[in-house]
């Protein structure tokens, strides 16, 4: 693989989910692209429903039986995932793409050791034997500063905090050394200052093992601090990617632009802060147009009735918004 | 800012909570889950209480809206001591508090219509007439922003947003002094989040209500509030005007806290990080640390913080809780400025 390659792209990709009997459809992801350089972090912000999760479930196709891939591609190092058999999938999970969920205790197995859970994916993998699994285990434990892993791996994860949990969850991530690991909103039931301590772990293991991160989350903050790129998503569709500074500095899409004026500022504690008017629409009735349209402080006439196209607004930085060109 | 009259005060509150063991493990167990705590709550102002989970923040809130018997120390509300109440007084001091919790799913009874939740409390204190009763609910729908028709539909039928809407009408329907809001937008999305908060400080205006908020997250408090108070384990350890706390914070907890915040916006290409991440997790209340409790984490720790408990002391127009300050402020303040960076990366280690 050529330096230049991107890790993983997607090109296109829907997922939809179909009611029983098929007369409701939601358009969890509607028509999503993204790429990602080995190394890069990327990160995927948007509210509950804005179909972040579903975007990566569908990347490690892990979805719930009532949704479905509908459309697109999703290359890996160079090949598609979408037509592959759930056995050749099952040695690309855990392996080649790892995956860190939000809540810890609900992630791991509260009958097994964490040393027996930290093992599993190389036994499975990697066919090692017990024995050096086990100091391996040690080992990866020790990388995610856990104290005294000779104890530890033989204790339960109840007896553990929720901190220590999510540290586990992240050697047994990296246990197989992935070139990409997901993480969906992986700090959101730790404390704040364990909060920090995680992302700086999650650093340092990027760097020492050049992964590829791709961070799942609603808040801008985690982005602004641990992304190299950031994708915005609304109502299932990307509304906006690119670089995380261009992002910041100068927004191109209204969304964007309110999120980021929405959030309290430490710096600046006293100003008014600017609300997005109305409540995030109802997926399964999306408007005619841009789904943003009918909170949009911009909103043109042409967007509610038309969904306005990807347009590129500068290096690697597209909006999908009518305010940036006309179609 | 000019000194509101104190609408509550509080001295010395504790609240402890015994844990049972087993049969021969000896006498039980005491978690102190607020030791000794002191504020004051000013007539429409907001006092800020932030600290991580176990802290003793949300204890503190059940105290004050008398959901919890205090171990020891009082609460005072308008000059009255809570403790030497009546059944009729402690009946008008529950009006004058009112609550707005975290979780808008959980706190509206889902069998009943948004009129039925938000006229409750006037029907269980005030003998209303029918007629001035709707009245009164389409006048708070409206002071919260939903429409008249709300009335008539069930919780389920609304976002978490106008849940938390609802909630808060219904915290107003007494017209209270004081409103206790225990991470009022914590689970609420993003794009809603501001909304309320905006919402929150209108009516504080509107109406000069005071509010005890109760968040963990740094930016939302420093932007709400006009005093703060930072707990760790069950104590204050720095507490005083909101922006001051936030913008040069002096306590070694407060200053790792407001570090660990996360940034609204990217931080410059070679701009250097100061950041500062404490090793270990928050110990137990059950058994908390001898001397300062912070002492098993803090980066500057001497040998006399494990021994002694250092007592809240006035600097830099704000009171702390650290024997670092003790001898005068501005030596000891600068040379803690300077040793943080470095101890910093010492303590992520």
């Amino acid at each position: 693989m050529t330096a230049s390659a991107p890790l993983l792209e997607l090109k296109q990709l829907s997922t939809h989910f179909v009611s029983a009997r098929g007369t409701r459809v939601v358009r969890a992801v509607d028509e999503v692209s993204l790429t990602l350089r080995a190394g890069e972090t990327l990160g995927i912000v948007g509210e509950s429903g804005s179909g972040k999760t579903t975007l990566a479930l569908s990347i490690l196709r892990l979805l719930p039986t009532a949704a479905r891939i509908v459309g697109g591609q999703v290359l890996f190092q160079g090949e598609d995932l979408l037509p592959k058999s759930d056995t050749e999938m099952r040695r690309i999970r855990g392996k080649r793409i790892a995956m860190i969920l939000q809540d810890p205790m609900a992630s791991l197995n509260p009958l097994f050791t964490v040393g027996d859970q930290v093992a599993e994916p190389m036994r499975v993998h990697e066919h090692i034997g017990r024995g050096t699994a086990w100091s391996r285990a040690k080992e990866l434990l020790r990388a995610v500063r856990i104290s005294a892993p000779e104890t530890r791996v033989n204790e339960y994860p109840h007896q553990m905090s929720g901190g220590m949990r999510q540290r586990i969850v992240g050697a047994i991530a990296i246990s197989c050394e992935p070139a990409l690991l997901i993480a969906d909103e992986p700090t959101t039931s730790l404390d704040v200052t364990i909060q920090a301590q995680y992302l700086q772990l999650l650093r340092d293991l990027q760097r020492t093992h050049h992964l590829a991160l791709i961070f799942i989350t609603h808040n801008l903050g985690i982005v602004a601090k641990m992304c190299d790129r950031v994708a915005v998503m609304y109502a299932g569709r990307l509304v906006e990617a690119g670089p995380v500074r261009r992002i910041f500095d100068a927004p191109a899409h209204p969304y964007t632009e309110a999120l980021l004026e929405s959030i309290p500022r430490l710096a600046d504690p006293h100003q008014r802060l600017t609300a997005i008017e109305g409540q995030p629409p109802d997926l399964s009735a999306l408007p005619a147009g841009c789904a943003f349209a009918p909170r949009c402080p911009k909103v043109l006439e042409r967007c509610r009735g038309e969904a306005p196209p990807t347009i590129t607004i500068g290096h690697e930085h597209v909006a999908r918004c009518w305010l940036r060109g006309a179609g | 800012m000019t000194q509101a009259p104190a609408l509550l005060e509080a001295a010395n509150l504790t609240k402890l909570f015994p844990v049972k063991r087993g049969l021969f493990s000896g006498p039980p167990g005491m978690v102190r889950a607020v030791d000794g705590v002191s504020f004051t709550i000013r007539a429409g102002q907001t006092l800020g209480v932030v600290g991580e989970s176990g802290c003793g923040k949300t204890t503190t809130a059940k105290l004050v809206l008398r959901l919890e018997e205090p171990t020891g120390g009082t609460i005072q509300f308008e000059g009255r001591d809570l403790h030497t109440l009546d059944g009729r007084g402690l009946r008008d001091y529950r009006r004058s508090v009112q609550a707005v919790f975290q979780d808008p799913y959980a706190s509206l009874n889902p069998r009943m219509r948004v009129a039925g939740i938000i006229a409750e409390p006037l029907v269980t204190n005030e003998t209303v007439a029918a007629t001035a009763l709707t009245k009164r609910v389409h006048e708070l729908l409206d002071v919260v922003g939903l429409p008249a028709r709300a009335a008539d539909l069930f919780p389920h039928e609304f976002s978490g947003g106008q849940r938390q809407r609802i909630a808060i009408a219904r915290a107003l329907a007494l017209s209270p002094k004081l409103v206790v809001l225990d991470e009022p937008v914590s689970a609420l999305d993003v794009s809603i989040r501001a909304q309320i908060l905006n919402l929150l400080r209108d009516l504080q205006e509107q109406l000069a209500l005071a509010y005890l908020f109760i968040a963990h997250d740094l930016a939302a408090v420093a932007h709400m509030s006009h005093t703060v108070a930072v707990m760790y384990l069950g104590k204050i350890v720095e507490t005083g005007d909101a922006e001051l706390v936030a913008k040069a914070p002096r306590h070694p907890y407060t200053q790792a806290l407001f570090s660990a915040a996360l940034p609204s916006r990217p931080p410059d290409a070679g701009a250097p990080q100061e950041e500062i991440i404490l090793s270990g997790e928050v110990p137990s209340p059950l058994n908390p640390p001898a001397g300062c409790r912070f002492h098993p984490r803090c980066p500057y720790v001497m040998p006399r913080c494990s021994q002694e408990e250092p007592p809240l002391l006035m600097v830099d127009g704000r009171l702390v809780g650290c024997h670092l300050y003790e001898h005068g402020s501005p030596a000891a303040d600068q040379s803690v400025g300077a040793g943080f960076r470095s101890a910093g990366g010492e303590a992520a280690r």
